[in-house]
């Protein structure tokens, strides 16, 4: 491309960019879709009641972002989230005898959940970087492990949280502040922090540049194994959070629990417009992604049309058609 | 091949991308048995009008002739497919591929259901024999170095049958003895029938291979000439549209002898070895040498991109430094030769690109991206960089604003001491002219600047003294009057004795 004749263009170039609406367009034609379908569909409980329960998977999701824009990969998610909760209700049922069924004990609960998922996070970065193994190969690993550790926590069956302590943690499930559930003010608030950190920190502009590029991020004095470690344990919090918001929505945990999420997760992230190769990461894209998904299963059940068997492979014909756009957007520029 | 005359034409070639025209009705002619340069500055149009010619894209208007008969190229493989090969500046190798395979790839020989392994190891051998280099074919490509790579791309498309053979800048990543071996090549080929598009910077090359020169202009064709009708510096005139006869800036005078930076005994694994040198402030110091010599690893050790041992000293104080960030600290900027690999995120725009070395200076708690936003109002009309749009991809940038880009990237620091390789590699000589008057300015406001390069002139025209580098080691200084092509490579071919310094 020649500069010295691009110089003469003096007006800016208004384009109907695709790739930055699509995945809004999709959301828009869902709800006018699921509205048609469904009378019900369109009402405010009915939309709350989607983004509560895509807010576990969400709150994942835009860990996954972060992992996923300066070029990693996290497969663990999931089974971490399963590892987390089961450790987070034997930690609190092992507190009952000294501490009560209070808030207390939900409290150093949710802190252990947050500190188990933060540390396995930093674990799955620190094999990535001190270790120097792909992030797939690594987080592959530690998926099976932690599987296999609820599986044996739960000695092949459920961990249940002691009922008094459930009926104390539940409002931070099902519970409203001002008329919004928690789990969606929750989800807000990290998003919203996410996409300044994204965008506006030296932390998010310094993932981007790993993402884009490694050796140019080390050939401008970016301590690139920290940034990425960075990642991993910030991914691993917020599945710590993520697990906060799930154990009081069942109280138990098991080795199906959370299986299949990491899917979820890259999917939304995908669906959202962050490249996959890292690079460019959108958290508000990631949060649509999610939302699209769990609207998909949403409307296959209130209709009668269409088998709800069939969710999953709308997911993911969903996915591919947001590849094949991110791919027309390269192709365009 | 050589009875079949085959030359491809370019007729009122057009080109445009959405509003942006590119190229301007272009009227060219390949012939058969003749070496054709195309010269102009960056952002002239070669590449586009290259891959025009190379179907790589089609033209907006106008049309190509392949040995008179019209032609639509569908996309590049189909050019392929019709003798007409272009070699790029970045190759396309498959890094994780065999030299031989990549050779093959595509056009695979086969033995029934399976490759002929046996086959295509033999005739990449003889090819590479052909090409006097030394490469084994059953390397990998990753593990050869640059001007190798360029070998088995020119392997590649005479596998290929190229009967016209494009070839964007092959020797900017060569030494003169690379060079030298693939002027031989072009000049065979040449004589076996082979038409050959050609592109360089250095127009002394151009005026001793090619035959005929065409000089294009801010995407319009200025001239087309045999090359004995035109003078190097009529080249530089058309291409410029100006008198560049003063590419150099008159060198400063030092003023002091003040030592800013001292490196004694420092080696990198394997790379260099017990290098000790001076540099003192408002001193522009040249760094010589083969490609391979030791001279890019020095500073990367220097600056703690590698591991190194030895001792530095900055304005007299022992320091250590082992990471980029230390060396930062310390007020010593690198400038890679490597723009596009290590340089520039090609796929972000400018103001992420130009702040990311000197982030910190931005951020408060947040950051400020207007502040960025100014810096890169500055940098724009400080380095003369020109983009129509400021949200562009850097890796839509020329080769000569990038390189104005990362300079700017690496000012934004203020370093007293900049070391900056190649920095003029692969591009254009009116942006040369400003980066050497760059450089210069840099110095007379009494920072001090290494500058490494593989181009002669370069040294000899920018440096108060030059330091000469061989396998590892330094082999010789000169300085003043004694700085000249002939010593320097006296030393960088080991011919000079013992070492100097």
């Amino acid at each position: 491309m020649s500069n010295a004749v691009s110089d003469r263009i003096a007006a800016p170039r208004v384009r109907f960019k695709l790739s930055v609406l699509g995945p809004l367009l999709a959301l828009l034609l869902l709800l006018i879709l699921g509205a048609l379908l469904n009378g019900n569909f369109l009402t405010l409980g009915n939309i709350m009641n989607v983004v509560a329960r895509s807010a576990s998977i969400g709150i994942i999701a835009i860990g996954a972002t972060f992992v996923i824009t300066s070029g990693g990969l996290d497969l663990s998610v999931g089974s971490m989230a399963a590892f987390t909760a089961g450790l987070m209700i034997i930690i609190m049922n092992a507190l009952v005898p000294t501490l009560g069924t209070g808030w207390m004990v939900v409290v150093v609960g949710m802190l252990a959940g947050l500190l188990i998922g933060g540390g396995a996070g930093a674990a799955n970065g620190l094999l990535v970087t001190a270790g120097r193994i792909e992030p797939f190969i690594v987080t592959l690993g530690t998926l099976g492990i932690f599987r296999a550790l609820i599986t044996f926590l739960a000695n092949g069956g459920t961990l249940n949280l002691n009922f008094k302590v459930a009926d104390v943690y539940s409002p931070i499930y099902s519970g409203n502040i001002a008329g919004i559930p928690v789990p969606i003010i929750v989800f807000a608030v990290i998003a919203i922090a996410a996409e300044i950190v994204l965008r506006r920190t030296k932390f998010g502009r310094h993932a981007a540049a790993i993402g884009s590029s490694e050796q140019v991020a080390r050939y401008s004095a970016i301590n690139v194994d920290r940034v990425r470690l960075m990642t991993y344990a910030l991914q691993g919090a917020l599945v710590g959070v993520a697990t906060m918001l799930y154990v009081p929505r069942f109280g138990s945990a098991n080795s199906s629990t959370a299986v299949l999420w990491e899917l979820q997760a890259i999917a939304a992230v995908i669906i959202g417009g962050t490249m996959l190769k890292g690079g460019f990461g959108r958290i508000w894209g990631t949060v649509v992604g999610v939302i699209i998904l769990e609207l998909i299963g949403n409307i296959l059940n209130l209709q009668s049309l269409i088998s709800p068997y069939l969710n999953q492979a709308f997911q993911g014909a969903i996915i591919i058609v947001a590849v094949l756009l991110q791919r027309s957007k390269r192709a365009a520029d | 091949m050589e009875e079949n005359s085959a030359s491809l034409a370019g007729v009122a070639v057009s080109k445009s991308f959405g509003p942006v025209q590119v190229l301007y009705g272009i009227d060219l002619t390949l012939r058969s048995g003749e070496v054709h340069a195309l010269i102009g500055e960056n952002g002239a149009g070669k590449s586009t009008l290259m891959k025009v010619l190379c179907g790589y894209q089609g033209p907006t208007s106008g049309h190509l002739l392949l040995d008179g008969q019209r032609v639509v190229f569908h996309d590049s493989a189909d050019a392929e497919h019709k003798g007409v090969v272009l070699i790029h500046q970045e190759f396309n190798l498959a890094e994780q591929l065999s030299v031989e395979a990549n050779i093959f790839l595509g056009r695979e020989m086969q033995a029934g259901a399976l490759l002929d392994r046996r086959g295509m190891h033999d005739r990449s051998l003889q090819l590479l024999r052909e090409l006097e280099t030394e490469i084994d074919p059953r390397q990998l490509v990753a593990d050869l170095s640059v001007p190798e790579k360029q070998m088995v791309e020119i392997a590649k498309a005479l596998v290929r049958d190229a009967r016209v053979l494009v070839m964007d800048e092959p020797t900017a990543v060569l030494t003169a003895k690379e060079s030298e071996v693939l002027f031989k090549q072009i000049e065979r080929l040449r004589q076996q029938g082979v038409a050959i598009l050609y592109t360089s910077h250095k127009l002394d090359e151009v005026k001793s291979i090619a035959n005929v020169v065409t000089v294009l202009r801010d995407g319009r064709h200025v001239i087309t000439a045999p090359v004995s009708d035109m003078s190097v510096d009529q080249m530089a005139t058309h291409m410029v549209g100006r008198d560049v006869s003063d590419l150099f800036p008159q060198k400063s005078v030092l003023a002091g002898s003040e030592i800013v930076l001292e490196v004694e005994h420092l080696s990198v694994p394997g790379r260099v070895f017990d290098a000790s040198f001076a540099l003192r402030r408002g001193e522009i110091l040249g760094f010589a040498g083969l490609v391979g010599s030791g001279r890019t690893e020095l500073m990367e050790g220097l600056v703690g991109l590698r591991h190194a041992d030895g001792s530095i000293k900055i304005n007299g104080a022992p320091i250590r430094i082992r990471s980029l960030r230390d060396a930062s600290r310390h007020r010593l900027a690198y400038l890679t030769e490597d723009r596009k690999g290590h340089g520039l995120l090609l796929n972000m725009r400018m103001r992420p690109n130009l702040t990311l070395l000197g982030l910190d200076r931005f951020v408060h708690g947040l950051i400020d991206e207007k502040a960025e936003e100014k810096a890169l109002e500055k940098a724009i009309s400080d380095f003369d960089i020109r983009a129509g749009d400021r949200t562009v991809r850097v890796g839509n940038l020329s080769g000569g604003n990038q390189q104005k880009l990362l300079l700017a990237k690496t000012m934004l620091v203020e370093p007293d001491i900049v070391i900056i390789d190649e920095p003029t590699r692969g591009i254009d000589i009116g942006t040369k002219q400003q980066i050497y008057s760059f450089i210069d300015r840099l110095a007379r406001s009494g920072k001090s600047v290494i500058v490494i390069s593989s181009e002669m002139a370069e040294v000899i025209g920018l440096s108060h003294r030059v330091m000469v580098m061989k396998a590892g080691r330094i082999v010789g200084e000169l300085e003043g009057r004694d700085i000249g092509e002939e010593s320097i490579v006296r030393y960088a071919m080991g011919l000079a004795g013992s070492a100097a310094a």
